[in-house]
């Protein structure tokens, strides 16, 4: 057998997670560590298949904490990296979670969510971690995660994530779900060069005058990797732009603050929608992951009944698109909102409607995606309202 | 008047100084030994990397001015994995405590004993944790008193060269921050070792131990060691474990060869591929000159 290629260029027919694993090979991604875990294993064997092909390393670790430890580790050899979980593996990634934001260093964790709390429905769908995602780790950061809604944007968003934690330096989150991963459909892979691709912010000056905390106007600072000579040190306690450590509050200020603004300053550039029927909504349905696709399903019964119904799917659920749900509570009746948890999106576009639109959560604690009557009946009762 | 500079200033972080460390502390004689260790070795330094966890050793990674990685309490050896997979040129050397990699890393330390990753682990044993105050941990001797044993420790303590040594770890050696000499030459022995290799070193905690247990101060532990203790190269692991009142064993217990975890990985894939499999080696590396 001859090393295959990266990018698998052509029409496929394959699944959710394979797509993701397809994603990561052509964004770049040479390292992966992980877990066994329903419903992301696929992602990994995918991975083990694949990495040697092409030149990377397929490593199974002894557990979840270990698999992140090492995704971190590889990353600072200068090797884009990436690991792929459920639940259970992702609260048990959480602390390393942190350090990754912390120390900025660039990795992608995929999440396929699954039925929770605890060990919960391992083989079917949940939504239920979307606030982990965001508050996860103990304490401030700013985030991004990304929710992809088909096969075919598993493979899309694993690059977009890929390249969003190159360029802000920081793990990017795939939030996906146990539907998305598992849901087999067409996907197509474009040729590799028309794949934009975004690599790290390189220092190469010398080796004196470089600060590996010292950032630049977006607020990123340029990178080095283990091994180049810049004998840096990296730690996760509060650093001042050496990368020492610091008990002043002025470090903790600068540096916890800086970590933030960096997502939320470019929030603009970070924040992907895709929206329908919005010129005439008067009743906005905000969704995400599979439950966004039930939800279209709604919008059209909705529609064919006359109702003036809108459709806002969350490529992006962090940073939360606050700016757009704003405009649109200004002038729409109100806000549906299904997901597969007790509310956790929802309460988002509650504070985002600040009382000027409702907010009316359609919720399922997972095990089965909405059927889309429930979510009509919401947008019924919304317009008598 | 010109600035007096250490002989070593060049592979420590001077402006760190001072250092974390009480007065009596044995990991600081332990980071020396390995900084000499490194200076002799004529090991490129710009590729050696340390790695640590959480505590007062872990503190180490960032005292010497190499590529250091102060990670999550625990995870050394894990992270460490990820930098040795992903660049296999580099020398990735964990240096942390027993708490760090036997209690919260204690899975981690045997698996990657188990893969046999091309990694040297050193240990400080202090039988206790220093960071926080004196708690006990998966090495305090039996009937030892601290802050969380207050009655004395009724826990065995782990024999950690039998639990590495049972994993797959290649080389196991334990001495103390009494025998410098033989410890810089442990250390050099288990850097170039290829495969898992770990050095466990006894170090006196003046603060949170010794003065518990009424042990003295830390010369007294130092005499402890240079008295109490018997070198005994090749002992089984087995027979190793640390005893309150009973000889100290130190030496070189396991050097033996097998195959590496890349060693094994090439020799797999090369069954299924043409061309070679991750040889990241580049032409820089094998051209250039150590570290002067």
């Amino acid at each position: 057998m001859k090393r295959g290629p990266a990018v698998l260029t052509g029409v496929h027919f394959i699944n959710g997670d394979v797509a993701c694993a397809e994603g990561a090979l052509a964004a770049g991604c040479r390292f992966f560590a992980g877990y066994p875990i329903t419903p992301a294993t696929e992602i990994a064997e995918r991975m083990a298949e694949r990495l040697p092909e092409v030149g990377g390393t397929f490593i199974q670790m002894e557990d979840e904490i270990a698999s992140i430890s090492a995704v971190l580790g590889a990353s600072w050899a200068g090797v884009k990296a990436m690991t792929a979980t459920s639940g259970p593996g992702f609260s048990l990634m959480m602390e390393n979670l942190g350090f990754g934001y912390m120390t900025e260093t660039p990795c992608v964790i995929v999440n396929v969510q699954r039925g929770g709390p605890s060990t919960g429905l391992p083989t079917l769908v949940g939504q239920g971690d979307m606030m982990q995602a965001r508050w996860g780790s103990h304490g401030d950061y700013e985030t991004i995660a990304l929710a992809p809604s088909s096969a075919q944007e598993m493979f899309d968003l694993t690059i977009a994530a890929f390249n969003l934690s190159e360029k802000y330096r920081l793990p990017v989150l795939i939030m996906s779900d146990a539907v998305i991963g598992h849901i087999t459909e067409r996907v197509i892979i474009p040729p590799e060069e028309e794949i934009p691709i975004v690599n790290r912010k390189r220092f190469t000056g010398p080796r004196e005058t470089y600060l590996p905390y010292l950032p630049e106007d977006d607020l990123v600072p340029p990178m080095v990797a283990a091994g180049e000579g810049y004998r840096v040190y990296i730690t996760g306690l509060t650093h001042d732009e050496r990368g020492y450590p610091s008990t002043s509050p002025d470090a903790q200020e600068r540096l916890v603050r800086r970590l933030a603004e960096k997502v939320r300053r470019n929030a603009r550039d970070i924040i992907r929608l895709e929206e329908r029927g919005m010129e005439d909504a008067d009743v906005v349905l905000v969704a995400y992951g599979i439950s966004a696709r039930v939800a279209y399903r709604a919008m059209e019964l909705a529609r064919a009944a006359g109702r003036r119904v809108g459709w806002l799917r969350l490529i992006t659920v962090w940073p939360f698109p606050e700016e757009r749900l704003r405009e649109l509570a200004a002038r729409v009746r109100a806000f549906i909102v299904p997901e597969l948890n007790l509310g956790q999106i929802a309460r988002e576009v509650e504070r985002c409607a600040a009382g000027r639109a409702l907010t009316i959560p359609v919720l399922r604690p997972g095990g089965a995606v909405h059927d889309p009557r429930e979510i009509l009946a919401a947008i019924e009762e919304a317009s008598h309202v | 008047m010109s600035e007096e500079r250490h002989p070593l200033d060049h592979l420590l972080r001077a402006d760190r100084l001072p250092h974390i460390w009480c007065p009596g502390c044995g990991i600081g004689i332990a980071m020396r030994c390995l900084v000499l260790a490194l200076e002799e070795l004529r090991i490129p330094l710009d590729r050696t990397v340390v790695v640590s966890g959480i505590g007062c050793s872990a503190r180490v990674a960032g005292y010497v001015r190499l590529d250091g990685f102060h990670t999550t309490h625990g995870r050394a050896i894990p992270f460490a994995t990820g930098l040795k997979l992903a660049n296999p040129d580099l020398t990735v050397i964990v240096f942390s405590g027993d708490g760090d990699l036997a209690a919260i890393g204690g899975n981690h330390l045997i698996h990657a004993a188990r893969r046999n990753v091309d990694l040297t682990v050193i240990c400080v044993n202090n039988f206790i944790y220093g960071m926080t105050g004196g708690q006990s941990g998966p090495t305090t001797p039996l009937a030892a008193r601290s802050t969380t044993t207050p009655y004395g420790n009724f826990e065995p303590p782990f024999n950690l060269p039998a639990l590495v040594a049972a994993s797959g770890a290649v080389y196991v050696a334990r001495w103390t921050v009494f025998h410098v000499r033989r410890l810089i030459t442990a250390l050099q022995e288990a850097i170039t070792k290829r495969g898992f290799s770990f050095v466990e070193i006894l170090s006196p905690c003046p603060t949170g131990y010794l003065r518990r247990n009424k042990l003295g101060d830390a010369l007294d532990m130092m005499r402890v060691f240079k008295t109490q203790s018997e070198i005994r190269h090749g002992a089984p692991p087995a027979e190793v474990g640390i005893e309150l009142g009973k000889k100290l064993i130190l030496g070189k217990f396991v050097d033996l060869e097998r195959p590496t975890y890349h060693e094994r990985m090439r020799k797999q894939l090369a069954a299924f591929f043409i061309e070679p499999y991750v040889e990241k080696v580049s032409e820089e590396v094998e051209a250039e000159e150590v570290e002067s």
